[in-house]
């Protein structure tokens, strides 16, 4: 979660809440946040820390591991019509990519602002693809990986 | 920094919204789940939270409807990656 809470300025700038979830209380989390978070980040975490003691959250968004008692690590990205535009879900092992995570946010803002689609990879300022009829067979003229 | 709120917070709802049922009660019947699914509404749900500068509340997911949100799952404090 320090990665993500690194990145938080730019995550506020995108008009993006924040909110973070394990199974752990929020007593734990309180001191979670005091004694480690705050020394790998200036501020520590700045968003809420949710608790989902039992994994009942974390059924309905399919990445409880009722094995390990634990949620995995799936993000969700969630629109202003409470949408759920994209997801990414990995096993414990293996951290996230929050700049990936905010390219998306970009490209899914755009998107929701034009009606443009956004081509494989796509970062602001470049190409976008409108679609529609004329399009089709064509996108080789406009876009190429 | 102002003085955080000390949390008796009450019992937090959890999904707001219908949960999978264990197979094993039904199983016969197809079994009604909500999941999460990507291009579908989100789940709400209600839970207890700890905000750094505030102290202890309840959260609601849909507290934050017409904003976007990043809700980030992970395995546990004080692990490692």
């Amino acid at each position: 979660m320090a990665a993500v809470a690194a990145k938080y300025p730019e995550f506020q700038a995108l008009g993006v809440e924040v909110l973070s979830v394990s199974t752990d209380s929020r007593q734990v989390h309180k001191i979670w946040q005091e004694e480690e978070l705050s020394k790998m980040v200036e501020g520590g975490v700045p968003f809420p820390m949710l608790s989902d003691g039992g994994g009942r959250i974390g059924t309905v968004y399919g990445v409880y591991d009722e094995a390990a008692g634990v949620d995995i690590r799936g993000r969700f990205l969630i629109d202003p019509d409470f949408v759920i535009r994209a997801t990414e879900v990995l096993t414990a092992e293996v951290g996230r990519n929050p700049d990936e995570l905010i390219r998306q946010v970009k490209a899914f803002q755009h998107v929701v602002a034009t009606g443009e689609v956004t081509p494989s990879g796509w970062q602001p300022g470049q190409k976008t693809l409108t679609p529609g009829p004329d399009l089709v067979g064509k996108v080789w003229q406009e876009w190429k990986p | 920094m102002a003085k955080e709120v000390d949390g008796c917070v009450k019992p937090a709802a959890g999904p707001l919204v219908a949960e999978p049922t264990p197979a094993k009660e039904t199983p016969f019947k197809e079994v009604q789940m909500t999941v999460a699914r990507t291009g579908k509404e989100a789940p709400d749900f209600e839970a207890t939270a700890y905000v750094a500068g505030e102290g202890f509340k309840n959260i609601k997911l849909s507290d934050y409807r017409g904003k976007w949100i990043v809700l980030c799952f992970y395995p546990g404090d004080f692990t490692f990656v």
